[in-house]
């Protein structure tokens, strides 16, 4: 039921043309983050409003609507954000990955490949990737516009030689189409390689006043060394109840006793496929 | 099916309905009405309006109501609701030099124009808790005068006919809107100013309070402070000329600042200005000092390195609305990443007990 | 032969106050100047000109760029500023910890500027720092450690790796010897001679010790209350000082 004193999507209409000029300047630069003037939305800032009014601008009265938080669509946010737009724009939604034309997200991207008829929004809390390396907003922008990107390796090469390795698990930076370092919002690096899909993706960071983008078809590259390549990893287990081997994990603590046992944290994919008849080792006595 | 521990659709309902209850509060309590909290908590009332940059007692007072109190969540309330407002234009810039002032007083002058006027002013009170009050009681009706009905001049004026104080650069440009342009750096001090008002008080307080304890101290007196009713004119195309639309209540500050000169400026005051809705005299106060110390560069001055002089750390550090949004935050669900951090340190923890296993070797 | 860089009347003024005045030198490649003078004689309000670190108020700062040959840095674009700052240029500050990031290991602080230029294998990486580590004489074994961990003379010693592991064409120094104990002084400069020499680095050092010009410097600007009173080659100002100042200087270095 659409709530008739909200215009669609609750912003109103310039405003959406405001936002819908910033995501397409985003998709001419990619990975740049482009500044917009975002607006005071009725959720707090930091849970979701740069997605929330990426969706909105992007909705149209045939969309289909997927909300998920951590893979998964019943989250209490990803219910409240998905609540707030059958509210005020009466979309259509789904829990469906293939169902849906607008899906927005936090910190995941699903398991299933996104075709090129579909968008992928992102909630972003913290847009620029070098913030914790230099917190000046003026600096960062002037690294970015000379492409001074050294201190980002600096921080890599630290990884290295402290444990070995690259100790950076989510939002791990990626170079997009060989020019802006850009961070994927808090996926985990196991997504990263998903980066490079047919789908749109749109990243809008609210209080941070930023969206940013990646056109389908481009090359987004994780940051590395040649010598200690990036490597997307994920817990060594197969879904217990599904069975699959090749999904992000859930790591879930079933008793005092401190078994686990690991779930696929993409809900619809999991349940996809125990329709499907797949099943895991658990799949049974789960209850 | 095991399903992990998620919220959904009944939990939040189910939430919303026990918070409903919580706010009611013991219905043996008669229920607070929007006018009560209007009238009677007006102070709070003002912040809502200043912070939530939307000047309307009776919807500032309901949602003080529907936050409970919480006056940064009645702030949000306030700002979610003024971006679907829509903008018919911007008034003419208000006259506060005709402000029929209720409080008007300066630091800097023993008497002056216009004279010394406390007002309805916590000042001079023993914060001695008034047990009387615990009962209702009649108030007494307070002494009155006859309003003084011509213009008070401000007290800068004085100061400006003896070019002793830094002229202001005149400008007929529209002033900038964080609330319509991202804000970028360096902010122009309309923007500053703006991003100053809206700010929290509690920040822009402590921020002023470090000026005066020596991070970028700026010696300063307040000039004036007056508190009242100004008109506010728009213009209308069709009319071509401003009609008066209403009148608001406001608190302005001025203050005067020591100036020794600098490379581009000859010894004089210089000033720092406050202007906020509502009677909110702490903030107006607060909000000089710190226009004052941002205020380094366009004067000459050094860099000490204090926060409020750090333009950057002052606007994007005041707004509470950006900041309790982040900071309450955390508490959403975070266990995909927390899961991939897990698998890291396990990860490092085996390779690094096996380097000390095979060390011991 | 083209001059690496050529000042031209190069002023800054702080407020009423001169910080340094038409100021005229060239500066050809392979050649070391030292700029001497009292604290407050304008030495450093100059070297920061000439870095880019300071507007100068009047004046050119001409550098032979690899590209486009000489320019003024002053008017040149920021971008162009900065490439030229961590590649062509090197800065060493007279405290390290202005000149070193103190939260990133040795390592790191050495292999910074290569990573900026594009280097990607951290094994070559590693390598480099590990050698100039060598050639600074820190013990290898630090590489891993901050450079809080380190003495002073250690933290000077690692700054200038940082500084000359990209190999630049243009160093400026900032009284690089300043604040360390004699001995560990005597060590620095027996090391930047070295370098100097053996990467035939064009330097510009701004100090009031004379022992490290007498050194280091082929040529000597002697500065006083923000102008430049005496110049010309480092033995001959210094055996035979012309102006009063100079020979104020220099006796008064004699009677230590």
């Amino acid at each position: 039921m659409t709530d008739q004193a909200y215009n669609f999507a609750y912003l109103d209409e310039q405003t959406k043309r405001m936002i819908r000029r910033a995501i397409l300047k985003g998709l001419a630069v990619p990975g740049y983050q482009v500044p917009f003037a975002s607006r005071e939305m009725p959720m707090p800032y930091g849970w979701g409003t740069g997605g929330v009014q990426v969706s909105a601008a992007t909705l149209t009265p045939d969309d289909t609507l997927k909300v998920i938080d951590q893979g998964a669509d019943d989250t209490t946010n990803a219910v409240s954000i998905r609540k707030f737009f059958e509210r005020t724009a009466g979309v259509a939604t789904t829990d469906e990955t293939d169902k849906a034309s607008v899906i927005q997200t936090r910190h995941r991207i699903p398991e299933m490949p996104l075709r090129e008829d579909q968008i992928l929004v992102y909630q972003v809390p913290i847009p620029e990737p070098l913030r914790f390396l230099e917190p000046r907003e003026t600096e960062t922008r002037k690294m970015h516009s000379l492409e001074e990107y050294g201190l980002m390796h600096v921080k890599l090469y630290e990884d290295v030689s402290q444990h070995g390795q690259i100790a950076t698990s989510y939002a791990y930076p990626v170079r997009v189409s060989g020019r802006y370092v850009m961070d994927p919002s808090p996926i985990p690096k196991f997504d990263n390689p998903k980066l490079e899909m047919d789908a749109i993706q749109l990243f809008g960071a609210g209080r941070e006043q930023r969206i940013y983008a990646v056109p389908p078809w481009t090359q987004v590259v994780s940051l590395d060394f040649e010598d200690y390549p990036f490597e997307a990893s994920k817990a060594d287990h197969a879904c217990d109840l599904c069975g699959a081997g090749d999904s992000y994990l859930d790591e879930v603590i079933t008793d005092d006793s401190g078994n686990r046992m690991f779930v696929c944290s993409d809900t619809d994919y999991c349940r996809s496929r125990r329709d499907d008849g797949h099943t895991g080792r658990l799949a049974g006595d789960a209850t | 099916m095991y399903v992990a521990v998620k919220g959904g659709e009944r939990a939040i309902e189910n939430a919303h309905g026990w918070l409903a209850e919580e706010r009611r509060g013991d219905t043996d309590v008669a229920e607070l009405t929007v006018p009560q909290i209007r009238e009677q908590l007006k102070l709070a009332v003002n912040r809502v309006m200043a912070e939530g940059s939307l000047y309307d007692p009776d919807l500032a007072a309901l949602a003080i109501k529907q936050s409970r109190g919480d006056l940064i969540e009645a702030i949000f309330l306030i700002r979610a609701y003024r971006t679907t407002l829509p903008r018919f234009g911007a008034s003419v810039p208000v006259e506060t030099g005709k402000m029929a002032c209720d409080r008007r007083i300066s630091a800097t002058f023993k008497d002056a124009p216009g004279g010394q006027v406390l007002g309805p002013t916590f000042d001079y009170t023993h914060r001695l808790l008034d047990f009387k009050l615990a009962a209702e009681e009649d108030v007494p009706s307070a002494a009155e005068a006859e309003a003084r009905t011509a213009a008070t001049p401000h007290i800068t004026s004085f100061l400006q006919g003896e070019d002793i104080i830094q002229r202001e650069p005149v400008s007929d440009d529209a002033p900038g809107d964080l609330t319509r342009e991202p804000l970028s750096f360096p902010a122009g001090r309309d923007v500053r100013l703006q991003s100053l008002a809206r700010g929290d008080e509690g920040f822009v307080l402590g921020v002023a309070y470090s000026t005066q304890r020596g991070y970028a101290r700026n010696h300063a007196f307040v000039g004036e402070l007056r508190i009242g009713r100004v008109a506010v004119e728009m213009e209308v195309p069709e009319l071509g000329f401003a009609i008066d639309i209403g009148e608001i209540e406001l608190t302005e500050c001025e203050t005067v600042n020591q100036f020794k000169g600098s490379k581009t400026e000859p010894p004089q005051f210089t000033r720092g200005y406050g202007l906020i809705f509502g009677q909110s005299e702490r903030k107006a106060i607060a909000m000089a000092l710190v226009d004052r110390a941002l205020r380094w560069e366009e004067l000459g001055e050094d860099n000490v390195g204090a926060v409020a002089q750090d333009e950057e750390f002052v606007l994007s550090h005041a707004d509470n609305i950006q900041a309790t949004g982040f900071l309450e935050h955390i508490k959403l669900p975070h266990y995909v990443d927390f899961q991939s951090e897990l698998e890291l340190v396990r990860k490092l923890r085996r390779e690094a007990t096996g380097k000390m296993q095979e060390a011991a070797e | 032969m083209t001059p690496l860089l050529q000042v031209r009347d190069v002023s800054h003024f702080y407020g009423a106050r001169i910080g340094c005045s038409d100021v005229n030198f060239d500066l050809y490649p392979g050649e070391v100047m030292g700029i001497v003078g009292e604290s407050g004689s304008g030495k450093s309000t100059l070297l920061n000109c000439l870095a880019g670190h300071l507007p100068p108020d009047t004046g050119e700062v001409v550098f032979d760029t690899r590209a486009d040959g000489p320019t003024d840095t002053v008017t040149m674009s920021e971008p162009a500023r900065r490439m030229l700052s961590r590649t062509d240029w090197a800065f060493v500050h007279q405290h390290a910890r202005d000149g070193l990031r103190m939260s990133v290991s040795a390592g790191g602080n050495i292999g910074e500027r290569l990573m900026a230029v594009g280097a990607r294998r951290y094994g070559d990486i590693r390598a480099q720092a590990t050698d100039w580590l060598g050639r600074v004489e820190i013990d290898e074994s630090r590489i891993d450690d901050r450079p809080s961990a380190f003495s002073g003379g250690m933290q000077q010693r690692l700054q200038i790796a940082r500084n000359l592991v990209t190999g630049p064409r243009l160093v400026f120094m900032d009284e690089p010897t300043g604040g360390l104990d004699v001995s560990v002084q005597a060590r620095l400069l027996d090391l930047l001679r070295g370098l100097v020499r053996e990467m035939g680095l064009s330097a510009l050092i701004v100090t009031h010790d004379l022992a490290v010009v007498r050194l280091l410097a082929d040529r000597l600007m002697v500065m006083k209350d923000g102008y430049v009173v005496e110049s010309g080659l480092t033995d001959q100002v210094l055996d035979d000082p012309q102006h009063a100042y100079t020979q104020l200087l220099v006796s008064s270095v004699l009677q230590v």
